[in-house]
C-alpha cells in the first residue's frame, strides 16, 4: 500500500491517500474508483448519458453489473411479467452487452442483491475504493475497503473516467467494547449505534466501527453493520482488516492468487488505524447493555429493545421531535405505552442487503426449526441474497426447514426490501423485516415495518408477535 | 448542466425532518430508465390520496388537499425549505430529478444527508444549509404572509428575505464555480486524463492484484 505508516493515520486516511489523483485548492480531490458496482435502477440514465456524448467507458474490468431491484422472487422461467421493470432489466443487459461489462444476469446462479455479489465473487477486496449507485454500498467498507453510494450522474462519472471528485469527510470511531449477551447480533448492535447517535449523527463521516464486539463478529455480520452506516447518516462505514477478512476473501472467483495474493495480503494487514490515529469524533457502545432490538417508527432511529414500551411523545421536550413521533405512531398505528411485544405481525421478511447471507438465514433457519409460522402471520418469506446462497442453503437443507414451518423459499433478489418487484406490503399491513429501512410506505404504500435481525423476526414469524428470541418457548 | 442564475421564487415549507428519499420519489417510479417527467410523481404518496403507479394518467388523480404543495398559496413554488437531515435515505438521483422536474431550484434546511446533497449539484439544484435558528425565522415568516418569497444570489452566497434581511451561506469554491459556469464535470475531469493514466501505471505496481 502507498499508504507507509507514519503514524496517526486512520484506516480512511490511508485509503483515502492512496486514492487521490489530484487535488483542487478548495481540497475537493479527484480520487481513483477501482471498483464500481451497477445495477439496472440507477445505471440506465448513465449509460444514456455516455452514448450522448459519446464516450466509453474508461476501464470495464473494473465495473460489474447485476440486476437485483426488479427481479420476480417466484418462477423465472417467463421473465418478468411487469412489463416496466422488464424493460428495466433488459437495457441493463443491452447496456452492458453494448459496452463490454461483465453482467451476472437474471438466470445467472452469481445472480443476486449487488451488495452480497460483490463480497461473494471477490470483486470486492480490502483498501480498494468501491462505489455503486445504490446508497447501501456501505456494506463493502466491512473488507477495510473505502465504499459508497453514489447517484447517478456520479456513476456516469466513474463508468466515463475511473474517479469521483470529492471531499474528505470527517472521521467518526464507533467503538463498540466488550462482548454482545444471547440473542444480540449484528443487527441489534448496529440498531443500538443508530438509536444512539441518530440518523443524521454520521452525516458528513465516515465511519470505523471497532472495539471486541465488531472484531468478534463474522464477515456477514460486519457487512450488516456496515451496510447500515447509511442509516446512521454516514456515506461510508468500514472495518480494518484482520484473519477474519483474509480468510474469507481468500478463493474466490475474482480474488489473488499465487505470489499475488501474498502480495496482497502483506498490505492489507496495514489496513486499519493506527494506535495513535484521532478520529474527529468518538462514540462508546456497551455491547454488553445491547437487547435485541425493533424499530417502532418510520425512521431507523426510532428502536428500542423487545422489552420495552412504545414511547409517549407527551414526554417529549423538544416539539419538532415530538410531532416527529406523533405522525410516526400514527402511520404505525400504535399507542404510546404498549409493549413492543405485544405488536402482532402479519408479514415477515427475511432478506435484503442487510441480512440475507447464509449466515442469516441459518440464524433464522435455528429458530424457525421444528415450529410453525403463527396463524396470524399471513406471509413469512425468506429471500436468499444470491443465487450461490440459495444453493449453499438449499443444501445445508435449511429450504425444508423453512417451508416445513410455513415459510416461503424464494428466488434471490431485493424483493420486499423496497418493494419494486411484486413482493409488497398492503396498506395497514404489519411486517417484522431484516431489511434497513422503515420509511413510509418504503415496503408498499400503507405498510408498516419494524426493523429487526432475522433471528428476530423468524421468531416473530412463529409467535405472531414480537417476541426475545431467547424467551421462545 | 443548467447554469445557476440568480433567482426569486415563492417558498415552499415542507415542515417535517428526516424527508427521505423514497418520500421524494417513490420507488416505483424508479422504473424509469428516462431523467425527466418525475415532477408529478414529486411526494406522491403524500401529494395524492390514490396509490400511483408508472404511466398513470397522474392529472386525474385525487390530490390530497392538505398536503403543501396542493394548497393554492404554495403552487409554483420554487424554493422548498425544510427541517434537518433533507434527503436522507436512498441514493436515488431521481429525488433531485423529481425536484428540479417540479421547478423546485433551491432547497434549504439546517442539514442535509450527504448523497442527495451532493447529487443536488449535478443538476443544477442548490441545497443551502443555513443555522436551525434562521430556518425557524424563514418557516413563521413563510407560514405568515402568502406569496412569500425569497432571492438567492450564488454568487454572492446570500438569501434575502422581502424585507431586504439578508443571510450569508456556504458553498465549496469548486462547486460554485460548476454551477455558476453550467460545466459538465465529467468534461472537465476528462481534461486530466494524463494525471488519471500516471496514478492508474503507479498504482499497478503498487498494488498489481488490483489491475489483473
Ligand atoms: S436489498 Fe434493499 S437496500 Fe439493499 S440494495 Fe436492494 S433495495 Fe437497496
Amino acid at each position: 500500500m502507498s499508504g507507509q505508516t507514519t503514524g496517526g493515520k486512520t484506516l480512511y486516511d490511508k485509503i483515502w491517500n492512496a486514492h487521490v489523483v489530484r487535488s483542487e485548492p478548495d481540497g475537493t480531490a479527484l480520487i481513483y474508483i477501482d471498483r464500481q458496482l451497477v445495477h439496472e435502477v440507477t445505471s440506465p440514465q448513465a449509460f444514456e448519458g455516455l452514448r450522448m456524448a459519446g464516450r466509453k467507458p474508461w476501464r470495464t474490468a473494473a465495473v460489474l453489473a447485476v440486476p437485483d431491484h426488479n427481479v420476480p422472487t417466484t418462477d423465472r422461467s417467463q421473465g418478468i411479467a411487469d412489463p416496466v421493470s422488464r424493460e428495466q432489466v433488459e437495457t441493463l443487459d443491452a447496456n452492458c452487452q453494448a459496452f463490454g461489462i461483465t453482467e451476472f444476469r437474471m438466470n445467472d446462479i452469481r445472480q443476486g442483491i449487488v451488495h452480497v455479489i460483490g463480497p461473494e465473487a471477490g470483486f470486492t477486496l480490502p483498501g480498494t475504493t468501491i462505489v455503486c449507485g445504490d446508497s447501501h454500498t456501505s456494506t463493502h467498507g466491512a473488507f477495510g475497503a473505502l465504499a459508497f453510494g453514489i447517484g447517478t450522474s456520479e456513476v456516469e462519472h466513474v463508468l466515463a473516467t475511473q474517479c469521483l471528485l470529492q471531499k474528505k469527510s470527517k472521521s467518526m470511531l464507533v467503538e463498540v467494547r466488550g462482548r454482545v449477551g444471547p440473542g444480540v447480533t449484528a443487527k441489534d448492535i448496529v440498531l443500538a449505534i443508530i438509536g444512539e447517535i441518530g440518523t443524521a449523527g454520521g452525516t458528513g463521516y465516515a465511519i470505523e466501527f471497532g472495539g471486541e464486539a465488531i472484531r468478534a463478529l463474522s464477515m456477514e455480520g460486519r457487512m450488516t453493520v456496515c451496510n447500515m452506516a447509511i442509516e446512521a447518516g454516514a456515506r461510508a462505514g468500514m472495518v480494518a482488516v484482520d484473519e477474519t477478512t483474509v480468510e474469507y476473501v481468500q478463493g474466490r472467483p475474482y480474488t489473488p492468487t499465487g505470489d499475488m495474493w501474498d502480495q496482497a495480503v502483506a498490505a492489507w494487514f496495514d489496513l486499519r488505524s493506527d494506535d495513535d490515529a484521532r478520529f474527529d469524533r468518538v462514540v462508546t457502545i456497551d455491547a454488553v447493555a445491547i437487547r435485541p432490538q425493533v424499530t417502532w417508527g418510520t425512521s431507523p432511529e426510532m428502536v428500542l429493545p423487545v422489552d420495552a414500551r412504545v414511547p409517549d411523545p407527551a414526554q417529549e421536550k423538544d416539539e419538532v421531535k415530538a410531532n416527529g413521533m406523533r405522525r410516526a405512531l400514527e402511520y404505525m398505528g400504535l399507542k404510546p405505552g404498549m409493549a413492543i411485544s405485544d405488536i402482532a405481525v402479519d408479514k415477515v421478511f427475511i432478506g435484503s442487503c442487510t441480512n440475507s447471507r447464509i449466515e442469516d438465514l441459518r440464524a433464522a433457519a435455528a429458530v424457525v426449526k421444528g415450529r410453525k409460522k403463527a396463524g396470524n402471520v399471513k406471509l413469512a418469506m425468506v429471500v436468499p441474497g444470491s443465487g450461490l446462497v440459495k444453493q449453499q442453503a438449499e443444501q445445508e437443507g435449511l429450504d425444508r426447514i423453512f417451508l416445513e414451518a410455513g415459510f416461503e423459499w424464494r428466488e434471490p433478489g431485493c424483493s420486499m426490501c423496497l418493494a419494486m418487484n411484486a413482493d409488497r406490503l398492503e396498506p395497514g399491513e404489519r411486517c417484522a423485516s431484516t431489511s434497513n429501512r422503515n420509511f413510509e410506505g418504503r415496503q408498499g404504500q400503507g405498510g408498516r415495518t419494524h426493523l429487526v435481525s432475522p433471528a428476530m423476526a423468524a421468531a416473530a414469524g412463529v409467535a405472531g408477535h414480537f417476541i426475545d428470541v431467547c424467551d421462545l418457548k | 448542466m443548467r447554469k445557476f442564475e440568480t433567482m426569486t421564487g415563492k417558498v415552499v415549507p415542507m415542515d417535517r425532518p428526516n424527508v427521505d428519499t423514497d418520500a421524494i420519489i417513490p420507488k416505483q417510479y424508479l422504473k424509469s430508465i428516462k431523467r425527466t417527467g418525475f415532477g408529478v410523481t414529486l411526494f406522491d404518496d403524500w401529494r395524492y390520496l390514490d396509490p400511483g403507479e408508472p404511466g398513470m394518467d397522474h392529472g386525474k388523480r385525487r390530490e390530497n388537499p392538505d398536503f403543501v404543495l396542493n394548497q393554492p398559496r404554495y403552487r409554483g413554488g420554487q424554493i422548498l425549505l425544510a427541517r434537518k437531515n433533507f434527503g436522507c435515505g436512498s441514493s436515488r438521483e431521481h429525488a433531485v430529478w423529481a425536484l428540479d422536474d417540479y421547478g423546485i431550484r433551491v432547497v434549504i434546511a439546517p442539514s442535509f444527508a450527504d448523497i442527495f446533497f451532493n447529487n443536488s449539484f449535478k443538476s443544477g439544484l442548490l441545497p443551502i444549509v443555513l443555522p436551525e435558528d434562521v430556518v425557524d425565522r424563514l418557516f413563521q415568516e413563510t407560514f405568515a404572509s402568502e406569496g412569500y418569497a425569497l432571492t438567492v444570489d450564488l454568487e454572492a452566497q446570500t438569501v434575502v428575505t422581502p424585507s431586504g434581511q439578508a443571510y450569508a451561506f456556504e458553498v465549496d469554491e469548486f462547486r460554485k464555480y460548476c454551477l455558476l459556469n453550467g460545466f459538465d464535470d465529467i468534461g472537465l475531469t476528462l481534461r486530466h486524463a494524463d494525471e488519471i493514466r500516471a496514478y492508474e501505471a503507479r498504482r499497478a505496481r503498487e498494488a498489481p492484484w488490483l489491475f489483473n
